[in-house]
């Protein structure tokens, strides 16, 4: 089975392009079997690759041809399957094809039906070469393709400008961390002269030593494109405006699948960031800033994807961090039950907004817990583990994370005192997590109800919605087979004490957010309508400013100097060679004024030159 | 002989086509695309006859018989000047790119409505004829002859059958490139006096001239006059002022065959001439013409996304291309060259599908102006599609021959000055800047309900459908492009380095 | 006969003064009867030089290439009477400075 991996990206790249070619002329029946099913097939052929693999254990190779050779530059067109390939190809198959069967419901209202799936599916098609690709060129272009099909995504209402504003932000935004990879590839290539992943990373371990300076800035250059991908700080302002897209394409690309290659991308190449613990520091504190600064943005969110969206790069920010502290499986493992929860919750979200006919604004919904069961409890169980509540699975996953940071072993290199404030960034941001999730749980699903849902869930979104819930709840108790792949992971020795307070910290988060939003007995309202108050409340609705900064810094004055130039001004130079060569003819041409006296007495004065001449040479 | 029967064919065509119009207004169109693909089977049937090896023999740079195919016919003996043609792995694939580019360009004329056809049609094919010219010329005199004679047809098309800035656009085409001629020109001559004068014999001949012994001082300056005729071409920034007025006010096939075959001249010209004869004074300047084509690529790129005319958009992204072939050509290193080489056929093939689509819009909408556009992927989705894939590839998507060009100059690039590749990745993000914003000018955005447009019809969909084919294979199986050119850059790094060791040696 | 009883030289500067004016009138008059005039005594002074020499040198050329001077100098006056007819016919002046057209 093992060398049929490649039908894995096959089923969906090819319904993709049967789907642009037929450009809509098929029956509705028949797209959503294609745009569903391929994901399907995939899903299966990876569960039978999966279970092959669990036998033999072994990591497998299968080349299928060699893409190009110029000198010792050969990369080849190649798949690798290790186990942690094999989790994420589970995660993005099963996931994604859970979101295809609820777009095929969802979109269902939409006249391009056809070019929803063409682009889904081209994008598992991509995601699933990225994280099959055995060398970084091959993951680049998946990692790109991720890229343009999330740009296509994002702006598949093209209609509105808006759309395609926010579209084209994902793609520049995500450009820049993808040209820092890049330069990355470069170097290693340059120094190692190899880009096969595996191959690469002996060639760095018996090339540099940790603590180098040109693995370092390899590794920096890769955590730029990671950082962009990932929708981290700083190159984290593109995804909360990529919600404009249809609501299945946030929870399958936004939450579980192309926002997760940053973390992807660092796990696989984890040889080399061992290299560079200073990169390995940085990584952690970027996701403990990012996972903050998120926190306190969507707790002032008033659209329910934006929630979600700022919820995601948040996570992101503790699957960064605990690839920081070495923690590697606890990062994948959080990677995982992040794409069961977050898909949930917006596949949720995406049931509201479709039965309420699309209305967003949360303080305009409420009371949806009766007239909406399903998606409330979707949201209930989604949002629990999101605040990692004892026993779901995102509270397994966190608290791997929270702990390794703790007790930082010194595994990767970085300096031990960092842990336990890594560890209380992680609990603050856990607490606020706790808030903002309940509060969007307490707003939307209890009170009056604002406005009335037209219609309820089918089958094909209730189902995934229900099979998600349960994957959220058992999530936590898949073991994942990592040993092999990362380096072993210490034994946690904390105390209960430590323990008790990560259990407990999300619970008294919801406590609150049931304090304020539900009982209405905490008068915050005297605090957030201050002068100070309503300046933070601002400050963190608008993302912390960061999108004023970038327009200012860098979208301004590069449009204010493409305008200023367009004429092209190099032509003034030009038109100055035109202008001498005219103003030369104007005077020249005085000299032929068509008077007969003056061209005679021109010829004697020349005669007297040239006699003049000859004399004197003579 | 086959050489020669390349660009007779051609010529002759061109010259029926011109007087068939006399028959009949469809028949000079028809004629002409008909000359094209003789001259393109013709070359296919030979191409098809070569053993595999001998396309993989690293031919010697001073001896014509080791190329793949050569001709001489003595013009002019007593001063050595004779017709000589020779065809290696990069002039053959150049020249397919040409033919292949130039039944599309037909094909984007096919509907417009031109007065004087068969004159149309017949400098078409009088242009390819000189492009072939200048592929094949051996001899300098022979190249600077077919160097001008694809630059008066060319100029005649914009000239007569331009849009409203013709005279102004036509007028500085043709001075720019012919005083970077006449620069090269001296060039060439003064190279020919001291080849007499180290040897004795008169020979304008390029196996010939190779080894002239130049003294350092000379040889900067008559690098440097070959090197301002290319790089006008290219076109290099700053010299590039010419490109986009030329290719807006050109006619589709027109700006087709100036974008996707015309700046590659000047690239040819740099890879087979500039360096190889003055290798040491190339390579003493490579850091100023790297540092002109990171300034290409960024100004291109930065000045393409301020346009709002569309054809102006497109031709500002040509400059910004270009602007990494000539990084490329001056890193010198196999890696850089192929990337170059390979920047040259993709470009060709993804600019031309972008000005056919503009001439499409302009032919639909009478207008170049974006602003009058939007919303048209509503009215036009399949013309929408194409669009999007044409801009995808010009920001160097993976999967496209654009990106395995855009990252091999790069990595080349990277070995000799990482800084310098540093800035020209930058280009990366301004050229996804520029494609998306055409995309969403023209093709997003509100739809005007109120508008009647065709769609791309099945030839406009088929020209389309070979040029995305092109370009998917270019980027998923680009070996065979690789493989063809890879002799000749031996070929010629053995000359620069044999040349360098000798004048080390002295 | 024998040579000048007066030296060459004198001759010839009374020539070349001769020559300097009448190039003198044709550089400075503008009536065209009179740049016609300056002309005439220019080849009248070429045709002194000519005589003069043939005297010192005692030969006959002179005298011939002075009939030679006549003929020429009588071809280009009926030619040049008939040009200022054309002149004051077109310009209605005879002031060849109003004879600019060709310019530029």
């Amino acid at each position: 089975m093992l060398q049929n991996i490649w039908l894995i990206p096959l089923f969906p790249f090819v319904s993709s392009v049967l789907l642009i070619l037929t450009a809509g002329q098929l029956p509705r029946r028949l797209i959503a079997i294609m745009g569903a099913g391929s994901v399907g097939l995939s899903a299966l052929v990876v569960l039978a690759v999966g279970m092959q693999f669990m036998e033999s254990q072994t990591p497998y190779t299968l080349t299928l041809w060699v893409w190009m050779q110029i000198g010792n530059f050969a990369p080849g067109f190649s798949f690798y399957v290790d186990q942690l390939t094999v989790v994420m190809m589970s995660v993005i198959t099963g996931v994604g094809f859970l979101i295809h069967l609820y777009s095929t419901e969802f979109m269902d209202d939409d006249s391009d039906y056809s070019r929803y799936f063409a682009y889904m599916n081209m994008f598992v098609a991509a995601m699933l070469i990225l994280v099959l690709a055995d060398n970084l060129l091959l993951l680049y272009l998946g990692w790109e393709g991720v890229g343009v099909c999330s740009y296509l995504l994002v702006g598949f209402w093209y209609k509105d400008p808006v759309n395609g504003a926010a579209s084209r932000k994902a793609f520049v935004i995500t450009r820049v961390g993808d040209t820092a990879m890049a330069l990355g590839l470069f170097l290693l290539f340059t120094e190692l002269g190899t880009l096969q992943i595996q191959p690469m990373l002996d060639a760095a371990n018996s090339r540099w030593v940790t603590g180098d300076t040109i693995p370092a800035i390899a590794a920096l250059l890769l955590l730029g494109g990671a950082v962009g991908k990932s929708a981290q700080l700083p190159l984290h302002t593109w995804l909360p405006d990529a919600m404009a897209g249809p609501t299945p394409v946030s929870a399958l690309i936004h939450a579980a699948t192309m926002v997760t290659a940053g973390v992807y991308l660092i796990a696989r190449t984890h040889g080399l960031f061992l290299l560079a613990p200073d990169v390995l520091m940085l990584v952690a504190l970027v996701g403990l800033f990012t996972l903050l600064l998120a926190a306190f943005t969507a707790l002032n969110q008033t659209d329910i994807k934006r929630i979600l969206a700022y919820s995601t790069i948040s996570q992101i920010g503790y699957m960064f961090l605990a690839l920081g502290v070495g923690a590697w499986s606890a990062g994948i493992f959080h990677l995982m039950t992040h794409a069961f929860f977050k898909a949930l919750l917006f596949l949720g979200a995406g049931a509201v907004v479709h039965c309420l006919h699309h209305e967003q604004n949360i303080f305009k919904m409420g009371g949806l817990r009766t007239k909406l069961p399903v998606v409330f409890w979707s949201f209930l169980i989604g949002s629990a583990a999101l605040a990692a509540l004892p026993f779901t699975s995102g509270f397994f996953s966190k608290d791997q994370i929270l702990l390794s940071a703790f007790e930082l072993h010194g595994s990767t290199g970085i300096s031990t005192w960092v842990g336990p404030w890594l560890w209380a960034g992680g609990l603050v941001g856990a607490i606020v997590t706790a808030i903002y999730s309940f509060r969007l749980v307490f707003i939307v699903f209890y009170g009056e109800a604002k406005t009335e849902p037209d219609r309820q869930p089918g089958w094909r979104m209730a189902g995934p919605l229900s099979l998600l819930c349960v994957l959220s709840l058992i999530g936590g108790y898949f073991v994942l087979p990592l040993e092999s792949v990362f380096p072993a992971a210490a034994e946690h020795h904390v105390s209960h004490l430590i323990e008790g307070i990560s259990i407990s910290i999300p619970l008294i988060g919801v406590f609150i957010a049931w304090l304020v939003y539900y009982k209405r007995s905490l008068p915050v309202e005297g605090f957030t309508e201050s002068g100070f108050g309503k300046a933070l409340r601002n400050f963190w609705y608008s993302g912390w400013a960061m999108d004023k900064l970038y327009d200012t810094l860098l979208v301004n004055p590069y449009t204010g100097t493409a305008n200023a130039m367009r004429g092209e001004w190099l032509d003034k130079i030009y038109h100055g060679v035109v202008s001498l060569c005219q103003g030369l003819h104007a005077l020249l041409s005085k000299s032929q004024g068509g008077k007969m006296r003056w061209y005679a007495t021109s010829m004697v004065f020349g005669l007297i030159v040239l006699v003049t001449l000859v004399g004197w040479a003579s | 002989m086959l050489l020669l029967n390349l660009i007779l064919i051609l010529l002759i065509g061109g010259a029926i086509a011109w007087w068939s119009e006399r028959l009949g207004t469809h028949l000079p169109r028809l004629i002409a695309v008909f000359v094209v693909l003789i001259d393109l089977a013709y070359l296919l049937n030979y191409l098809a006859g070569i053993p595999l090896e001998q396309l993989s023999v690293v031919p010697d740079a001073a001896d014509p018989s080791s190329w793949l195919l050569a001709y001489q016919l003595d013009w002019i003996p007593r001063f050595g000047i004779s017709f000589q043609l020779a065809m290696d792995g990069l002039s053959l694939v150049l020249i397919l790119l040409t033919l292949v580019l130039g039944v599309i360009a037909i094909i984007s004329s096919w509907n417009e409505k031109n007065d004087r056809q068969g004159f149309f049609q017949a400098n078409i094919l009088w242009t390819l004829a000189g492009v072939i010219g200048v592929f094949l010329a051996m001899d300098l005199f022979l190249f600077f002859l077919f160097w001008e004679v694809m630059l008066v047809p060319m100029y005649l098309l914009i000239a007569i059958w331009g849009h409203e800035g013709k005279a102004y656009a036509s007028m500085k085409f043709f001075i720019f490139t012919q005083f970077s001629g006449l620069l090269m020109l001296l060039a060439i001559l003064v190279l020919a006096i001291l080849h007499h004068n180290a040897t004795g014999i008169y020979s304008f001949s390029y196996f010939d001239l190779l080894a002239t012994p130049i003294e350092s001082g000379m040889a900067h300056w008559l690098m440097l006059g070959f090197f301002i005729a290319f790089v006008v071409k290219l076109p290099g920034f700053p010299f590039h002022t010419w490109l986009p007025d030329a290719h807006t006010q050109a006619p589709t096939a027109g700006s087709v065959i100036l974008a996707g075959i015309l700046l590659k001249t000047g690239a040819y010209g740099l890879i087979r001439f500039t360096v190889p004869l003055f290798p040491e004074a190339a390579l003493d300047f490579a850091p100023t013409a790297m540092f002109l084509g990171v300034a290409g690529v960024i100004y291109g790129a930065v000045l393409a996304f301020s346009q709002s005319d569309f054809k102006r958009l497109v031709a500002y992204s040509s400059v910004s291309h270009m602007g990494f072939v000539l990084l490329g050509v001056f890193a010198w290193n196999s890696l850089a060259l192929q990337g170059a080489v390979m920047q040259m056929v993709a470009h060709g093939f993804s600019t031309a599908a972008l000005f056919m689509i503009a001439g499409a819009l302009q032919q639909r909408l009478h207008t170049r102006d974006m602003s009058k556009m939007g919303g048209l992927w509503h009215h036009m989705p399949r013309m929408g599609a194409v669009a999007l894939f044409f801009a995808l590839a010009s920001l160097g998507m993976p999967g496209v021959g654009n990106f395995v060009a855009e990252f091999l100059v790069l990595l080349g690039l990277f070995a000799v000055n990482p800084w310098m590749t540093a800035a020209a990745a930058l280009g990366l993000i301004t050229a996804a800047v520029y494609s998306l914003i055409m995309m969403q000018r023209a093709f997003y955005g509100k739809p005007d309900t109120d508008l009647v447009v065709t769609d791309f019809a099945w030839l406009e969909m088929t020209a389309m459908a070979i040029m995305i084919v092109a370009l998917v294979w270019l980027g998923l199986y680009p070996q065979p492009v690789f493989d063809m050119v890879q002799p000749v850059l031996d070929s010629l790094s053995n000359v620069v380095s044999s040349t360098s060791a000798a004048v080390g040696a002295q | 006969m024998e040579g000048l009883i007066i030296p060459l030289n004198h001759v010839l500067i009374l020539a070349s003064l001769l020559f300097a004016t009448g190039l003198a009138g044709l550089m400075f008059r503008r009536n065209v009867i009179f740049i016609l005039m300056s002309l005439e005594v220019m080849l009248n002074s070429a045709g002194l030089a000519f005589v003069a020499a043939g005297t010192a040198w005692a030969q006959a050329d002179g005298q011939v290439m002075f009939m030679l001077i006549l003929a020429v100098a009588a071809a280009e006056v009926s030619v040049g009477l008939g040009l200022v007819l054309q002149v004051h016919k077109r310009f209605k002046t005879l002031d060849m400075d109003q004879a600019h057209k060709l310019n530029g």
